[in-house]
């Protein structure tokens, strides 16, 4: 009782601050459900956190110039790049004094190859300088301008060296301007010419396809999600099977039978030869194009909407559509004032997800797409396996995310994020 | 209003019988009529197909046979938008992306009504519930209570001649319930409205109506006015289902003069009033409401029937003495005498005689 009385801290039965006591006990509860989650958290960290922090990093990474040319950036810092001639000697002899320890270490293909995303061409000329330099005596070789000459007449021309110089910082937003068909020109931000332009084009096509495919899957996917949620159980389990069958093949299997079905010689187009609705010569092309990738991917991606639609339906009681009819409204009326702003956050969520699968989907864009229908995730992956330019599929990376993530937001500002509801 | 023509059949069932499996028919045979500005009560329990008659009246269930008149006109083909009733659902079915001057002003669009009669009206039936203050809440943000004043509002709007109510209270707690039975009734009355409500409640049905139809099993048991559906049930279920109520078992020895005599199973004799048997040797089973039991022998008129009695309990509940005795072998023959100053307070264990007038004690089907 004393305690109550007393001025200061409440005193536990032990004699200590109950503050004190409280949170130790708090403590120990939140270090044992740390605990818990522990190792989900370690794995999240791991595949996910870590790599996606490296992606954004390796989109505006370029310090292998620095690093593998330290001498040359130093020496070329304040040549004018305007000035349409070649730097002086001092600059060679700096680059011969950095390819000698380059080729030791083998690292002047790489660079060559980091500058040949910008200038074509300079990866042979570091080629074929390298072998030269592990010759060469720093001491007594000189000049090196001449030398660099004999080479190849090329490195005289300023555009190599303006390359270097401009690639010199450890920072670029190179990738970047690229992935937005742009490049740093002599006098600043550029677009490319036209006919290298194909990343905003191909953005643009992911967009466009990604939510025409959204609104398909609305389409087809509402009449379905609102039979299962009202017909009788036993009829709505066998439905909902059929909805979830294309989960339980695999998505190669699917997306080749697509390609079965839609090709020129395939069942749709003898099915309509066959009805004499088109003729043999004109067969309809339906597949390798947007088409087929609009196709295929609906139906992919159809059960993503059907099911948060479904269960958003499901707890839409039916005595809402009859007290709308009691009212004096139709059939029509009913479901349009009543029941479908209430299976509107259903229809959020099932657009949230299936647009945002879509933005990023590879498989099926790759079998069925052709040339026309390939999506940005396609050009990604090519840059990540073939033509092995990181920096560029991680500034498209980092294009896509944060276009998810706007149009994520723009989503909430509009519709607002409490309006979706998985069930 | 309709004075005049207040004995002309409003609502009618001819022989409608309603079936959802083609199996068991949940409706059975239901024939029921109603004059224009009655209240009526469908009571039951659960199961015994009340909610279904209701709505086949609304039109939400189509009656598997039989037909089913509106003010003389067969209704079976009708929709359920062109029927014009008011509907009152259990959990209201307020709609909840719509505030509550929304919610009432829904029929009265689909009728097409312009924007100020609509707000008018609108106005006016919230005013009629107290609720005039709500109109721009969403259902959400109202008590249960006052959810059901704005269904029952929205039920009125848009002045139906005929409101149907399925168990509309029976989330509310007892004296909400007890306050809203007395404002419906009220309402349905001053409006003269025609009712059908349904409640599984039988003090909310002999409360509120002009007259209960008892369902059991798809079928009206007895359809009567409350006071004589409690005294004068026609069968043992209506008198089991409706208040408390004592039952002794036995054996008709004779009928005479409108009055049978019942050997009870213990051997003794006791005087009834013949409902539901009509000649001896018939089983049968007595009906005696609590309260008409005596016990004082000063009030039983002289050579009535008397049974012994032994005190098991003795319960003070305020205003009434509940009093749980042994009877010709039952132990739960309940006995309830008003707390008046010379009442006699009787005690566990005392053997006492108890008696009854004979109109009292009902012979019911075994
Ligand atoms: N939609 C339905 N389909 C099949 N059986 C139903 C349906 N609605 C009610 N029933 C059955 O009909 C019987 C009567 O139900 P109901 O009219 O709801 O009774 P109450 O309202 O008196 O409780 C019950 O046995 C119930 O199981
Ligand atoms: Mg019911």
């Amino acid at each position: 009782m004393s305690d109550i009385t007393q001025s200061g801290p409440v005193l536990a039965a032990d004699g200590k601050p109950l503050k004190h006591s409280l949170n130790r006990a708090l403590r120990r509860q939140k270090m044992r459900a740390m605990a818990l989650i522990l190792p989900l958290l370690a794995f999240v960290l791991l595949t996910f956190i870590v790599p996606i922090g490296q992606m954004l990093f390796r989109s505006v990474q370029n310090d292998i110039v620095q690093n593998t040319l330290p001498q040359t950036v130093i020496a070329i810092q304040d040549w004018d790049a305007t000035s349409g001639e070649a730097p002086d000697e001092a600059a060679f002899a700096a680059l011969a004094a950095d390819f000698k320890i380059a080729v030791e270490n083998k690292t002047h293909t790489r660079v060559g190859s980091r500058l040949n995303y910008e200038t074509p061409g300079i990866s042979s000329l570091f080629r074929k300088a390298g072998r030269k330099a592990k010759r060469w005596d720093l001491e007594t070789d000189g000049p090196f301008k001449e030398q660099f000459l004999d080479i190849d007449e090329d490195w005289g021309d300023p555009a190599i060296w303006r390359t270097i110089q401009k690639f010199s910082p450890p920072v670029t937003s190179g990738y970047f301007l690229n992935a937005a068909d742009m490049q740093l020109g002599d006098d600043g931000v550029e677009f490319r010419p036209e006919n290298q332009q194909i990343y905003i084009t191909l953005f643009k096509r992911t967009l466009f396809m990604s939510l025409v495919i959204m609104g398909a899957c609305i389409l087809l996917g509402y009449p379905v999600a609102w039979l299962l949620a009202n017909l009788p159980s036993a009829k709505a389990n066998v439905l909902l099977i059929l909805v979830l069958l294309p989960f339980w093949t695999s998505l190669l299997v699917r997306t080749s039978a697509w390609k079965v079905m839609l090709q020129q010689q395939g069942v749709i187009n003898d099915t309509l030869v066959w009805l004499g609705l088109v003729a043999d010569e004109s067969r309809l092309v339906m597949i390798n194009n947007q088409f087929g990738t609009i196709v295929a991917m609906t139906h992919i991606l159809l059960p993503f909407m059907i099911l948060p639609m479904y269960s958003v339906m499901q707890t839409i009681p039916p005595s809402y559509l009859r007290a709308a009819k009691s009212l004096g409204a139709t059939n029509w009326t009913a479901f349009w004032r009543v029941y479908f702003p209430q299976s509107v956050p259903g229809i959020g969520a099932g657009s949230i997800l299936v647009f945002i699968l879509a933005i990023g989907y590879y498989i099926t864009p790759e079998l069925v797409g052709g040339t026309k229908g390939v999506f940005i995730s396609n050009r990604i992956a090519f840059h990540i396996s073939s033509s092995l330019n990181w920096g560029l599929a991680a500034a498209l990376g980092t294009i896509l995310l944060v276009a998810v993530l706007i149009l994520y937001w723009a989503y909430d500002k509009i519709v607002g994020i409490d309006n979706v509801k998985l069930g | 209003m309709a004075a005049s023509n207040s004995n002309d059949a409003f609502v009618e069932f001819e022989r409608v019988q309603k079936s959802y499996d083609g199996e068991t028919l949940v409706v059975k045979d239901l024939n029921l009529t109603m004059p224009k500005g009655e209240f009526l009560t469908m009571l039951g329990p659960s199961g015994s197909g009340k909610t279904t008659c209701l709505m086949m009246l609304a039109g939400f269930e189509t009656a598997t046979h039989g037909d089913i008149r509106l003010g003389g006109i067969s209704i079976n083909n009708i929709p359920p938008h062109k029927r014009g009733i008011g509907m009152v659902f259990q959990n209201y079915a307020l709609f909840p992306h719509m505030t509550i001057a929304e919610n009432l002003s829904f029929p009265l669009e689909v009728r097409k009504l312009g924007k100020s009669e609509r707000e008018e009206k609108v106005k006016r039936a919230l005013d009629m519930v107290e609720m005039g203050a709500f109109g721009g809440r969403r259902p959400a943000q109202l008590s249960g209570g006052q959810q059901q004043r704005v269904a029952l509002a929205r039920a009125l709007v848009f002045e139906p001649e005929l409101v149907l109510m399925d168990e509309p209270l029976g989330a509310l707690d007892k004296q909400l319930r007890e306050k809203m039975q007395f404002e419906i009734t009220h309402l349905a009355h001053n409006l003269g409205i025609t009712v059908v409500y349904v409640t599984h409640d039988q003090t909310e049905a002999l409360t509120m109506s002009d007259r209960v139809a008892v369902f059991n099993d798809g079928v009206i048991q007895q359809l009567a006015p409350p006071d004589q559906l409690y005294e004068s049930p026609d069968n043992s279920f209506v008198a089991q289902f409706i208040g408390e109520n004592n039952t002794l078992e036995g054996q008709v020895k004779e009928i005479a003069n409108g009055i049978a005599v019942v050997q009870l199973d213990d051997g003794e004799l006791i005087d009834c009033k013949p409902v539901n048997v009509d000649k001896p040797g018939e089983r049968t089973r007595v009906s005696i409401r609590p309260e008409r039991v005596e016990y004082n022998k000063d009030r039983l008129s002289d050579g009535a029937h008397t049974l012994k009695a032994e005190v098991l309990e003795f319960i003070y509940m305020g205003d009434i003495f509940r009093t749980r005795l042994r009877v010709a072998g039952n132990d739960e023959f309940i006995i309830k005498t008003r707390n008046a100053p010379d009442q006699v307070r009787l005690q566990p264990g005392q053997q006492i005689e108890i008696g009854w007038l004979p109109e009292d004690c009902r012979a019911l089907d075994a």
